[in-house]
């Protein structure tokens, strides 16, 4: 397969008041032709920066410190200072932000943004040839035409959703962002979504797609890898399979146990999240970023960077996988088990300690 | 359109006592040929110290079905009882004291705070329904004990120093202090990460486990569901088309729709 995307090196930090957040941190993402990269991970573990970083919508406050971009073999450097050339956004990387269904104005209808957004991009551009070329790409994903007549309000959740998307690729990006995009849909729309995307990338209107969610089942859906970040880093990047039935960073296998599933199983079971909450990236923990709430910390963890263990394209950076090449982390020792879900680390709850204590760690054995 | 399935089993009909019972609600918004059916003819029971819930797709009535259990919405037609009283039509006082019984959380822990109010001052507004402010820091932090989090921890913080897993949990705690026999929490999940999420739905559990509270939890997610529930409704564009125990429910579902939204649910493992 040929490479679509080669990123590296990306880091990045948000300034504010002369406190450095370093959200993204030296993370290395390449994308081949006609795949889906999936990036999960907790709420504030940089997703969406990266998401940002790769759009090229990088803005004040959050300023790229250093990283490349190769994109069809053209090279960018995405640094402070770098002339990024306009055409770029939108033709070659376009971004649908978080929230993008709300970003039709309420008071005008659908074909008026149609008109804006090619407008901006070509200014020679008539509203008619404009117009057309949003209804053959609604034709050929099978969305009925009249959507562009229509007032925001007029749709549904689901629909916005995905008219925001063909307005966002009208332009044939290369690369698509999608932030977020299922995250206020309900699993219906999801689908619908879902599938509009993966016909959008049959029908080659854009050449990859990198999708942001915390939601691990519908990337697992939607991506052929899954890369899963945490604290501005990449602690596991593998085929979307491998990590969904077996993954080799705790940090992968905490997220994965904290889903919620339709199955028997989950009746009687009691699932807990991870303990704790993700660092503050202002002032993050020495070693690896997780293991103040690994439950396979080793001491080198505490004080060295953990090594990549497996290829560029794959591999789960952990002291653990590099002592157990090729195993699957045992989903019940992923997370310490004498922390107790409700409390969490950063809050140390002095009485308040849920009597059910006992009874968790019985339903967890 | 089936017809709505009831799956309870007559044997054990009398075996849970409803709490809050809704018998052939309907509500209409607009007029004429403008009206809009949000909710039909939909009957059913909050059995105490049971977790039900309300799933369904956006624009299935489901909130709008909240809304009229919590008295925030007037209902078109049918009748409300909680505790054997009529709650129908409550106005003011009488509304009020409702208010003192049942409780509610909602979707957004992110706007639902006033950012420039500490959580202690947003406890204490809250505890004005109670009209005893004697009781007040007593009651907070039992609230928030709950809920797994620390009066001295959180009181004084202000809401952007909170994770969104733990506003969410003050929320629950806000609601928790005026001792409600009944907990309404619409999408109360639905804006927090998988991990987070997990360790909300556990309070309502232990809630309910613990303290006995019946809770009626609306969310779109199955999964949740599952996990939570001892009782489910499914909904679709404003008809309760099948209800029963979530056994019955989701591991053998009898309407056409139960199965469509069964079937869409993103899967970790084939």
């Amino acid at each position: 397969m040929t490479r679509l995307l080669e990123a590296t090196h990306l880091t990045a930090a948000y300034q504010t008041g002369g406190v450095e957040v370093r959200a993204v941190d030296d993370v290395s993402v390449h994308i081949d032709e006609g795949e889906v990269l999936g990036v999960a991970g907790e709420s504030g573990c940089g997703k969406s920066t990266l998401g940002a970083i790769l759009s090229l919508t990088a803005r004040a406050p959050l300023y790229v410190e250093s990283g490349t971009l190769v994109i069809d073999g053209q090279s960018q450097d995405l640094a402070v200072g770098s002339r990024i050339p306009r055409t770029w956004r939108g033709s070659v990387v376009s971004l649908l932000p978080q929230g993008a269904m709300n970003s039709i104005s309420p008071t005008l209808r659908v074909r008026t943004l149609v008109y804006d957004v090619m407008r901006a991009h070509n200014a020679r551009i008539s509203k008619n040839e404009a117009l057309d070329r949003a209804r053959d790409r609604l034709k050929e994903l099978e969305l009925p035409v009249r959507v562009l007549d229509a007032y925001p309000h007029q749709l549904s959740g689901g629909m916005k959703q995905r008219v925001v998307t063909i307005i966002s690729t009208l332009l044939n990006p290369r690369l698509l962002i999608a932030d977020e995009p299922t995250s206020a849909l309900d699993v219906s729309s999801q689908k619908a979504l879902i599938d509009m995307l993966k016909q959008m990338l049959e029908q080659k209107i854009m050449s990859g797609v990198v999708f942001v969610t915390h939601d691990l089942p519908v990337l697992r859906t939607v991506s052929d890898r899954i890369a899963v970040m945490y604290a501005g880093k990449i602690a596991e990047i593998g085929p979307a399979e491998e990590i969904a039935t077996g993954p080799k960073h705790p940090y992968s296998a905490a997220l994965l146990n904290s889903v919620l599933v339709p199955e028997p199983a989950f009746r009687k079971k009691r699932v807990r999240g991870i303990p704790g909450s993700p660092p503050n990236l202002a002032n993050p923990p020495a070693g690896c970023r997780f293991h103040p709430r690994c439950g396979l910390v080793m001491p080198d963890c505490r004080t060295k960077e953990p090594p990549h263990v497996g290829d560029e394209l794959t591999f789960s950076a952990c002291f653990w996988s590099a002592q157990h090449p090729g195993e699957a982390v045992p989903a019940d020792k992923a997370v310490p088990r004498h922390i107790d879900d409700p409390t969490e680390l950063d809050l140390p709850a002095a009485g308040a300690t849920p009597a059910h204590a006992a009874t968790t760690e019985g339903a967890n054995a | 359109m089936t017809q709505s399935v009831v799956r309870d089993d007559p044997a054990l009909a009398g075996s849970h006592e409803a709490l809050f019972s809704a018998r052939e609600v309907n509500k209409t918004f607009g007029h004429g040929r403008r009206a809009v059916e949000a909710v039909k003819n939909v009957s059913f029971d909050l059995n105490k110290g049971q977790i039900t819930t309300i799933v369904g797709e956006s624009g299935s009535g489901k909130s709008t079905m909240a809304r009229m259990v919590l008295g925030l919405l007037p209902i078109t037609s049918g009748t409300m009882t909680f505790e054997d009283r009529d709650v129908t039509k409550l106005r003011g006082g009488a509304r009020t004291a409702y208010w003192r019984d049942v409780q509610a959380v909602f979707q957004d822990p992110f706007s639902a705070f006033n950012q420039f109010f500490t959580v202690r001052r947003l406890l204490s507004r809250a505890l004005r329904l109670l009209g005893d402010a004697e009781a007040g820091q007593a009651k907070m932090e039992e609230a928030l004990n709950h809920v797994g989090l620390s009066g001295p921890d959180v009181l004084d913080r202000f809401p952007h120093q909170l994770s969104g897993g733990q506003r969410q949990r003050v929320m629950i705690a806000r609601a928790l202090m005026m001792s409600p026999t009944m907990l309404v929490a619409d999408e109360a999940t639905s804006m927090l990460d998988a991990s987070l999420r997990v360790n909300v739905l556990n309070v309502l559990t232990d809630l309910r486990d613990q303290l006995g509270m019946t809770i009626l939890f609306i969310t779109h997610d199955i999964g949740q569901a599952c996990y939570l529930a001892d009782r489910v409704l499914v909904m679709e564009h404003g008809v309760m088309v099948e209800q029963g125990p979530t056994d019955k429910v989701i591991f053998d579902p009898q309407h056409e729709y139960t199965r469509r939204l069964l079937s869409d649910v993103p899967r970790l493992h084939d």
